[in-house]
């Protein structure tokens, strides 16, 4: 039962990357509706957009490491 | 001994996208029972370490006033991070650029190397992260303490904040604190995890679809399509996973270097 049980929770994990999806694709909205308004400033801006992506989709890969956690280390 | 660990690496049938991650000795060391053995993980953070001193030594050694090319690519490394560092952290903050700059190269190099094949990425393990990750909180906090003295926890009780609130937010914040070097080397991690089994899922993709017969050959360059795309994902990952830990580095050290903004 236990064995099945971990090919659950790896399923379950996976509805962490609904949330890492909207909150990716909020910061690229965002970057994109300021960018549309002040083309000029947008250039400086880009280091902070690839560091707020980056963040952001960190969140969804820790929900995919629970899932290999539970396929292979336990 | 060397010969048979590289060929073990190039005979192995592995067919699951997890056999890539093993340790394998290459010469085994123990002291005092504590197992120090110089694994492939070994090998390969000190090719990164010899290959990041030999090209940036080598860059860098006719300091020619109009640059080479070699030089100029040394320079445009040493200008993105040293930017990095002083917007973050203003100019007293250059003192830890030498700390950044080898943060953010070792961890370029060592997820560059993994993109070839047979090589093994050390940044895919979480003790080498967890490693790179503790070092930098122990110089945010021993710093921290021996700059500012106890106003270093100053960052737990930010201002502005209703007296009354302080029972609820200061423990809030000392979790946040505590979580800050378990999220900067878990992301490395995971990142480096996950692109990794996906491209040995979508290259077993290729040799399933191949060897399934009938119809099913078509799609395999469709796989090999989506195995390209996912190199090129890895690429972009892995320079910027390196970037975000360094500019981590940066925020956290300006909580050290200026506490209480």
């Amino acid at each position: 039962m236990e064995e099945g049980l971990k090919y659950v929770g790896a399923g379950l994990a996976c509805f962490a990357m609904f949330g890492a999806a909207l909150g990716v694709g909020n910061i690229f909205s965002s970057y994109l509706d300021a960018a549309m308004r002040n083309p000029s400033a947008a250039q400086g801006q880009f280091g902070n957009l690839i560091f707020g992506f980056a963040v952001t989709e960190a969140l969804g890969i820790f929900g995919f490491l629970i899932a290999i956690l539970l396929l292979f280390a336990v | 001994m060397m010969l048979e660990s590289i060929n073990s690496m190039i005979n192995q049938v592995a067919t699951d996208p997890i056999h890539q991650f093993v340790l394998n000795k290459i010469a085994d060391f123990q002291i005092g029972g504590f197992d120090v053995s110089f694994t492939n993980s070994s090998a390969f953070m000190l090719l990164a370490v010899v290959l990041a001193v030999v090209l940036l030594g080598v860059a860098s050694s006719k300091s020619a006033t109009i640059p080479s090319r070699g030089q100029s690519i040394a320079e445009i490394a040493y200008g993105f991070v040293a930017g990095m560092v002083r917007d973050m952290m203003g100019e007293d903050g250059m003192k830890f650029f030498p700390l950044v700059f080898s943060l953010f190269i070792f961890i370029f190099f060592a997820n560059m190397l993994g993109m070839f094949p047979y090589f093994f990425t050390t940044t895919s393990h979480i003790i080498v992260n967890m490693a790179l990750a503790l070092l930098v909180m122990a110089v945010v906090i021993g710093y921290g303490i021996w700059k500012n003295g106890f106003k270093f926890f100053k960052i737990f009780v930010p201002s502005g904040v209703p007296p009354v609130l302080y029972l609820l937010v200061t423990p809030i914040e000392i979790i946040s604190f505590a979580s800050r070097p378990l999220s900067l080397s878990v992301r490395l991690f995971a990142n480096m995890l996950a692109g990794h089994i996906m491209l040995k899922v979508f290259a077993g993709f290729v040799i399933m679809l191949a060897s399934a017969g009938g119809a099913l050959i078509l799609l395999a360059p469709v796989a090999l399509a989506g195995t390209v795309a996912v190199v090129a994902l890895e690429f972009l990952v892995a320079f910027l996973q390196a970037y975000v830990f360094a500019i981590l580095t940066c925020v956290y050290l300006n909580d050290a270097l200026h506490p209480g903004h």
